[in-house]
């Protein structure tokens, strides 16, 4: 670990160990799926087997009749609603009306005593489907013959942030175009171009916990117990789609056993709600891998791109052509399009640009959110021209980008829109080059890449906390944040902590009850720790004002000149602990100190997505890869990546996200690949879809964190734990370059690059490690 | 209704009951006797996170029988806490930060449990040899084998 410049903080800073710890080792911890709620009935779903058909009939009279069936969901009982949802486009019916867009949407759903019933019953409902052509690909879906798959006029969700969607061409919903400086003109005077097209597959996120959901639905409105990232959004889907005021819609948020983007926004909620609208009771419906599969994963994408540059490497132009196979809905596809385009040219000093985005619906099962997504499409691809360009240029990688990253202060768009850089690019990755050796010899079949890219963070900047005081000296934080293994429930507790000048120990942090918890806008984009964060320490603050305010009272001082010192008020030789001074501000041993704290746009911005990022989260890593030529075999040697965190609250909190991004980046890199027959996922298991285990965790692993206390949050702080995930494979892809072996399509398989490695053979080896010491 | 009768000791209580034959350990665990502390996941005995031990050694619930168990020991993660072995693990597993979502630690302490017990944790590459069958997507494992590491008592 580096940690650079720490302040001298009591809470703020320390690695405290976490809060949520013994519940989870004990087994204590309760997740949606462990939750029982009196006369709770199992949901199952029944499914699509076809990516594409027209629902002719459905016939579940033999379901009904079985013993233990309550209630059965068919579109038939959404007529009183306007059933469609999505918080970008509101495209997606609660269950299929009509037609089914992919193999896995849900066509009926059972409520019964137990799950077994509830299956039976599934197998019991008969549909007859009458098959339509299916758009298994990108390639298919853009056809100019290609069928259109949604022809409702399109319907902005409530949570789109994209300005205007402008018309649907086709099978795209959503295009963005980022264009800046004269490209023909300056491409025109280039000495060296790089040009590709490249692959990258969809993922699947695999949050250990599936999607879980129990809806109770009653005569005041609607109870979820939910796994959901972002419960204040759900809230108002629900209530939009059902026609409730927001608040009558109560989200109840216990610990979610993972999220990675893929509980983000709504996914089962809408479904089990109807499905207890129509029982009268609560039920709960709990996903198998194979159905969280199908309800969120990452957006496979075909990209081209073209890099020109001067003959001494002096970047000129780079364009970007990608469209995203955002699947049968469009969820979270505007928005991980536009955050690829704005991740596309990377951040680097370019006279000219040219994205061209385009979100595409296919009857692939529905893809959204995953961890550093946009900046993970885009990365391994532009770095890998970037090292091209050096190459032939005869410069060193690492040198190339001390001279073409964008510095700290500079625009980051090159449209010279948004957020100006508020990190240190140069520095961050000389540092995760000397972390894995990089002016050291190294053997044959062995390189290093390092790689270097923005994601665009923080999402709307809104969230408010409430911070407690209680006249027994304890003290509860409420935020809306969801624990799902980042930390905040510890790191919070620390925010708050630093404020009252007490430990944090003696504080709890409670998870997102929205008939209660102060609003938060979500739990994603790494905007927890800045954004929420802010709120609660500004609560705190708020907490400690009323303190020394109740103490000048007492000793009839200006409450400016009172200090709080390690749980007590303390005046020019008088003190009084917290405890006494609330039970003094009341009159008697009770009361309790409660303020709020508040984050939104300031300074005239409205928060929009033109005038973000909140903050620009660095996504830098290096990495040491050993090929076997005789078997396309690559062995992660090293790595190092670097959290440019401002400042770090928890630093061991800090390095546990990266080392948990990077794992999670090698099996990107390497193995992990959702595989699709004819549209359907052809390897929904856990034994055929593989996963990163203990043995894939490299040799020496280096988490790097920098403060320069130059975040929006509390203390300089601002978020982590993604950009790793975007900069671990590209880093890997550049290793493997730089060992001999260009690829253009991901996962890394042995036996992909076994070929590249026949293909390329002639050429490699003899002149890879020209300009860089061997 | 193939109901068997069964007898078994969960955490060190006799349990008798009636089961089908069918039924998965995991959800007699779980919706009979409430211990939700094995996790379902994967439900092909990849991800461990349904991991308990019976008889000492680590079984995944979500591919073993109910019936299987009779007449053995069942050891869930609930009846692992009540120990004062589990204290050590708890403060190896705290001091690394060694959980995040928390969904496969139970699991995993149950596994390295069975590991130290067997005398099978006493290198690194027993380490992760024997949590091969144990996935977390959380932590990437590092902050796991430094707590396995300090539970085995390799130091350095």
């Amino acid at each position: 670990m580096i940690v650079e410049e720490r302040l001298a903080t009591l809470e703020v800073g320390a690695s405290r160990p976490r809060k949520d710890a013994h519940e989870k080792l004990s087994g204590e911890a309760q997740y949606v799926g462990d939750m029982e709620m009196a006369g709770m009935l199992h949901g199952k779903v029944l499914r699509s087997p076809f990516a594409h058909a027209r629902i002719r009939s459905i016939d579940f009279s033999a379901a009904l009749e079985m013993e233990g069936v309550a209630a059965i969901l068919t579109a038939a009982d959404l007529d009183d609603i306007e059933p469609y949802y999505g918080h970008a486009i509101k495209d997606r019916p609660i269950v299929a009306i009509d037609r089914v867009r992919f193999a896995g949407e849900p066509v009926a759903a059972v409520a019964a005593v137990d799950v077994a019933t509830a299956e039976a019953a599934v197998r019991a409902i008969e549909v007859d489907y009458e098959e339509l052509p299916v758009l298994a690909t990108i390639e298919q879906a853009l056809a100019p013959d290609a069928p259109r798959l949604h022809t409702r006029r399109p319907s902005i969700g409530l949570f789109h942030g994209l300005g205007d969607l402008g018309e649907q061409e086709g099978n795209v919903c959503y295009r963005y175009v980022l264009e800046a400086g004269d490209l023909e003109r300056t491409r025109a005077q280039a000495a060296i171009t790089v040009e590709g097209t490249y692959t990258f597959p969809a993922i699947y996120q695999y949050a250990m916990e599936t999607h879980a959901t129990i809806a109770h639905y009653h005569g005041d409105g609607v109870t979820l117990w939910a796994n959901c990232q972002h419960p204040f959004l759900v809230q108002a889907e629900i209530a939009d789609l059902f026609g409730l005021p927001i608040g009558s819609v109560r989200i109840v948020v216990p610990y979610l056993g993972g999220g990675f983007g893929s509980k983000s926004y709504t996914k089962m909620e809408p479904l089990t709600v109807a499905l207890a609208r129509k029982a009268g009771r609560p039920v709960r419906i709990v996903n198998m891998v194979e159905e969280s599969m199908v309800t969120s994963r990452r957006h496979g994408m075909t990209a081209w791109m073209r890099t020109t540059a001067a003959a001494d490497g002096t970047l000129l132009t780079r364009e970007v052509h990608f469209w995203l196979d955002t699947g049968a809905y469009a969820d979270n596809g505007p928005r991980v399009t536009a955050t690829a385009g704005d991740a596309a040219p990377g951040p680097y000093r370019f006279a000219a640009v040219d994205v061209q985005a385009s979100c595409v619906y296919s009857n692939t099962p529905p893809a959204g959110s995953y961890r550093a997504f946009g900046a993970t499409h885009l990365q391994w691809i532009g770095e890998s021209q970037l090292d091209e360009v050096a190459r032939r240029a005869g410069v060193d990688p690492l040198e190339l980008r001390r001279r073409s990253l964008v510095l700290p202060g500079e625009p980051v768009r090159p449209d010279g829109s948004g957020k100006p850089l508020d990190a240190d690019l140069v520095g961050d990755v000389e540092r995760a080059a000397e972390a894995i050796g990089w002016d050291e010899p190294r053997r044959r079949w062995v390189g290093r890449g390092v790689s270097v890219g923005l994601l665009a963070a923080g999402a709307h900047p809104v969230s408010r906390a409430s911070v407690r005081l209680c006249s027994d000296g304890l003290g509860d934080v409420y935020v809306g944040t969801t624990e799902m293994g980042q930390g905040p429930r510890t790191v919070m507790a620390q925010i708050a902590a630093e404020e009252l000048h007490i430990s944090s120990d003696l504080l709890r942090v409670h998870g997102a009850d929205t008939r209660f918890t102060p609003y938060d806008r979500s739990t994603g984009a790494s905007r927890s720790t800045t954004v929420a964060g802010l709120a609660v320490k500004r609560a705190a603050e708020a907490v400690a004002q009323r303190l020394r305010e109740t103490a000048g009272e007492l000793w009839d001082v200006d409450p400016e000149v009172v200090e709080l010192v390690d749980g007590r008020a303390c005046f020019a030789g008088e003190e009084i602990g917290f405890s006494d001074l609330i039970a003094k501000r009341f009159g008697f041993r009770g009361g309790e100190i409660v303020e709020g704290g508040e984050v939104r746009p300031s300074g005239g911005d409205t928060g929009s997505y033109a005038e973000g990022p909140h903050f620009w989260e660095v996504c830098i890593a290096g990495a040491e890869v050993e090929v076997d030529p005789d078997t396309g075999v690559v062995t992660v040697l090293r790595t190092a990546t670097v959290a440019d965190v401002g400042k770090a609250i928890n630093p061991q909190l800090v390095e546990r996200q990266d080392e948990g991004a990077t794992l999670q980046g090698i099996g990107n890199a390497l193995f992990e690949e959702m595989r699709f027959a004819d549209a359907r996922v052809a390897n929904d298991n856990l034994l055929q879809y593989r996963v990163p285990r203990i043995a894939d965790l490299p040799a020496a692993m280096t988490s790097i964190i920098v403060e320069n206390a130059d975040g929006p949050g509390p203390y300089g702080a601002k978020g982590c734990g993604e950009g790793a995930l975007a900069a671990v494979p590209a880093a890997i892809v550049c290793a493997l370059a730089d060992a001999g072996v260009a690829m253009s399509e991901l996962p890394l398989t042995p036996e992909r690059v076994w070929r590249a490695i026949q293909e390329q053979r002639p050429t490699t080896a003899s002149d890879h490690h020209e300009g860089r010491p061997i | 209704m193939n109901g068997v009768e069964i007898v078994l000791t969960v955490n060190g209580s006799e349990v008798s009951a009636t089961v089908e034959t069918q039924e998965l350990l995991l959800d007699f665990l779980r919706e009979r006797l409430g211990l939700t502390g094995a996790k379902r996941s994967c439900d092909v005995q990849v991800c461990g996170s349904c991991t308990v031990l019976v008889d000492g050694g680590p079984v995944s619930a979500c591919t073993y029988l109910a019936v299987e168990a009779h007449g053995r020991e069942v050891l869930t993660v609930e009846g692992f806490a009540q120990t004062a072995e589990f204290a050590e693990f708890e403060a190896a597993f705290v001091r690394h930060a060694a959980l995040q979502c928390g969904y496969c630690t139970p699991g995993l302490l149950l596994t390295l449990k069975s590991l130290r017990d067997a005398g099978e944790l006493e290198t690194e590459e027993d380490i992760r040899h024997g949590l091969d069958g144990n996935l977390c997507r959380c932590t990437g494992y590092r902050s796991i084998l430094e707590a396995a590491r300090e539970l085995a008592g390799i130091h350095g």
